[in-house]
């Protein structure tokens, strides 16, 4: 949120000039017939997709030359809104001359960019971004035809945003990674969330399979859970510093440190002493303790003695120990 | 003419300059507290008083009746239901209210939000016709129903909603009516007696008013917690100071709205109905219900292969303000609701395209927007991949 977003409407003042030009006067717009492939030797494909969410559909034409799977030409048709019908205009232009093998690799985000006016000025506002998906899904369904294969299968992974086509797999990594936190952290690394923002949560543009809310907090909790069970193995081997343990880990550390070398110490000149409590902070654990028996009172118990006790504990636990007599 | 053709009057309309004026000495020069002793304030009583009487008259409340003044409609409709939370939930354990499917966002998202904490409520589907039947409120009232709340006109469809039979029914089940008027007031004649409303609420800038400001009718007798706290304004009921200029403006939209009433209906209703004449001599061009339960200053247009937004931006291109509620123009991506409960198949339902006009549109504007509309039709459906000539 915040002072820029604050506001709806004006939607149409952020399209770029090619977004109009192409809505009010679109470049490839037309059908291809069975008699301009004969003509021209190709194989014809037409493929439709529609966007359930929005309503919109669009239609596309391609002449393939069946000998080097180029696409010699591309016409459109659209029922959609402004940023549909130049998307889709982009789309059309980007095919031409490729193959089917590289013009499923046109994403909408490279139909985007086409319909820039300046390089690092979106065409479109965030929340349309979707509206150029249909490009990028109509062209899925042309090749599947020309191919013979499931539309699907050009989609190795999981699409969690579709308008920035960020993976759930990118998205996993970049939290595990990064040790990520946030949502906002999320869009700031894979511009995930960034555009129609649908992802992000229930509520949004269109409903999503899959939403990054949840998805952070499925990942964090599965990191938590592993680093547990990273301290517990090492702790099991042996392995684990005094500073990597647990609370828990700690407070059992230190009962033992004190049990085997301390406590035999004091109780031989008939004293004792009581663990009260364990703080940590400022790159110190302090661990406060309370005298019994003969070291109540005793004129060393806050000199020697206890220099004797933390000596000991940071000899064998840590170095940081501090001990606190009350 | 002017250049520019303003249709979306159901969003929000042009404050008449006869508005304006009277409002205008209250910025600058009586600029007093109305709640101060002193004479800057007192000396603003007279034209509050006056405006008072204006917004009174116009729906026919009585002098014992309350009009609170508000922020706006949504301000009102808020208001009403999270009342009915604390003083019927709370206090009695009432917990049902009965509303529409069709619903503005003010009244259907804050009875989304009373459900979360434990309201239950009943959306009742508009039937082929566009509207509801009283019958179906009768049907929906249960020993729980604390309220009824149905609009007075829808704002997509401009359909008018059985508010008398409606009122009947509450008052013979003792079950408090909340109208949300904003859509009716100026356009068609609003009755608080005759339709037995209990709770009303309008906005002025739907009406030539400034924007900013509207109000809620209660019946005598009524009693709502109050929305906010903290003052004695309004003897309690709404607290905050009062918004002089924009009060004067409101009663002054009302008085001029109802005086209205009659070239509203005849000259406006009578241009509607020219354009709406025009635009179905196109093929697979469609209106949503008919005009003898319609404000007369709104159709709803489907345009077969021609999505909404599309359609706008042409008619933008021309200089035509309209609107359309179902494409990715707006906040969400549903189709129009209203549609889509009619029973229109989901492609038409992302076609629609509202036309609301007012008082200040002329005979002109609307030949020129037959024309646009037609021309931008043509090159629209060249473009469809839907629709085959």
């Amino acid at each position: 949120m915040g002072k820029n977003n604050l506001l709806g409407g004006a939607l149409w003042d952020a399209y770029s000039k090619e977004v109009s030009r192409r809505m009010d006067n679109p470049t490839h717009l037309g059908v291809l017939t069975e008699e301009d492939a004969k003509v021209r030797g190709a194989r014809l494909i037409v493929a439709d997709y529609g966007a359930e969410s929005c309503g919109d559909a669009v239609r596309l034409y391609w002449l393939i030359d069946p000998k080097t799977d180029q696409i010699i030409d591309a016409k459109f048709k659209s029922f959609g809104c402004g940023t549909a019908i130049a998307s889709s205009d982009m789309m059309v232009e980007l095919c031409l001359g490729k193959r089917v093998q590289e013009a499923v690799k046109i994403t909408n985000l490279d139909v985007e960019r086409g319909l820039r006016d300046h390089p690092d000025v979106p065409a479109v506002p965030g929340q349309k971004m979707h509206c150029s998906v249909m490009a990028y899904d109509v062209i899925k369904q042309a090749a599947g035809q020309y191919l013979g294969k499931n539309p699907e299968d050009f989609e190795d992974e999981i699409i969690v945003c579709e308008c920035a086509r960020v993976s759930l797999g990118t998205i996993k990594e970049v939290i595990k990674l990064n040790d990520l936190k946030s949502v906002e952290e999320i869009t700031n690394y894979t511009k995930a969330g960034g555009f129609c923002g649908s992802c992000i949560r229930p509520g949004g543009h269109e409903a999503r399979e899959y939403y990054l809310v949840d998805i952070l907090q499925e990942v964090r909790s599965e990191m938590e859970a592993e680093k547990r069970k990273e301290v517990a193995q090492k702790s099991l081997e042996g392995d684990l510093s005094f500073i990597e343990m647990t609370m828990v880990q700690k407070v059992k550390a230190i009962d033992k440190t004190i049990d085997t070398h301390i406590r035999p110490m004091l109780m031989m000149d008939g004293g004792n002493l009581e663990v009260l409590d364990i703080k940590e902070g400022g790159g110190f654990v302090d661990v406060y303790i309370r005298y019994m028996g003969a070291c109540d009172g005793c004129a060393s118990a806050a000199t020697g003695t206890l220099f004797a006790i933390e000596g000991v504990l940071q000899e064998h636990l840590d170095e940081n120990i501090r001990v606190l007599p009350i | 003419m002017s250049n520019r053709i303003y249709l979306d009057n159901n969003a929000t309309t042009k404050v008449d300059p006869r508005v304006l004026e009277l409002m205008q000495p209250y910025f600058c020069e009586h600029y007093g507290n109305p709640n101060s002793l002193h004479k800057f304030g007192t000396e603003t009583h007279p034209m509050i008083t006056d405006a008072l009487e204006k917004l009174y008259a116009g729906i026919n409340a009585h002098d014992e009746d309350d009009i609170i003044i508000t922020s706006c409609a949504t301000e009102s409709n808020n208001w009403v239901l999270k009342a009915i939370y604390f003083d019927a939930f709370l206090k009695k354990g009432k917990n049902h209210i009965v509303t529409t499917e069709v619903e503005h966002p003010a009244v259907r998202a804050t009875c989304e939000f009373l459900e979360s904490v434990g309201m239950e409520v009943t959306y009742l589907p508009i039937n082929a016709h566009g509207t509801i039947t009283a019958d179906q409120v009768k049907e929906a009232i249960t020993d729980q129903t604390a309220l009824v709340s149905v609009m007075w006109a829808n704002n997509e469809t401009g359909l008018i909603f059985p508010i008398a039979q409606i009122g009947q029914i509450c008052k013979e089940r003792g079950v408090l009516f909340h109208s949300d008027g904003v859509q009716a007031i100026g356009k068609i004649p609003v009755d608080v007696q005759l339709t037995q409303v209990d709770l009303l609420s309008f906005s002025a800038h739907k009406f030539h008013g400034p924007k900013g400001i509207g109000g809620l009718y209660i019946r005598s007798g009524v009693e709502l917690t109050p929305l906010f706290h903290g003052g004695e304004h309004m003897r309690g009921r709404r607290s905050g100071t009062l918004n002089v200029p924009y009060i004067i403006g409101m009663g002054e939209a009302m008085r001029l709205a109802v005086e209205n009433l009659a070239y509203e209906k005849e000259v406006v209703g009578g241009l509607r109905d020219r354009l709406e004449d025009a635009l179905l001599e196109i093929k697979d061009v469609f209106v949503i219900g008919d005009r003898v339960h319609r404000v007369p200053n709104t159709t709803l247009v489907s345009v077969r292969g021609i999505e909404g937004e599309a359609m706008l931006w042409d008619l933008n291109r021309a200089n035509i303000a309209a609107s359309t509620g179902s494409a990715c123009a707006s906040e969400d991506l549903k189709a129009n609701p209203v549609m889509v409960a009619i029973g229109a198949d989901v492609e038409l339902a992302h076609t629609a395209i509202r036309l609301s006009l007012s008082r200040f549109n002329t005979v002109a504007e609307i030949e020129r927007t037959i024309e646009v509309f037609k021309k931008a039709v043509k090159r629209l459906r060249n473009i469809s991949s839907s629709y085959s000539h």
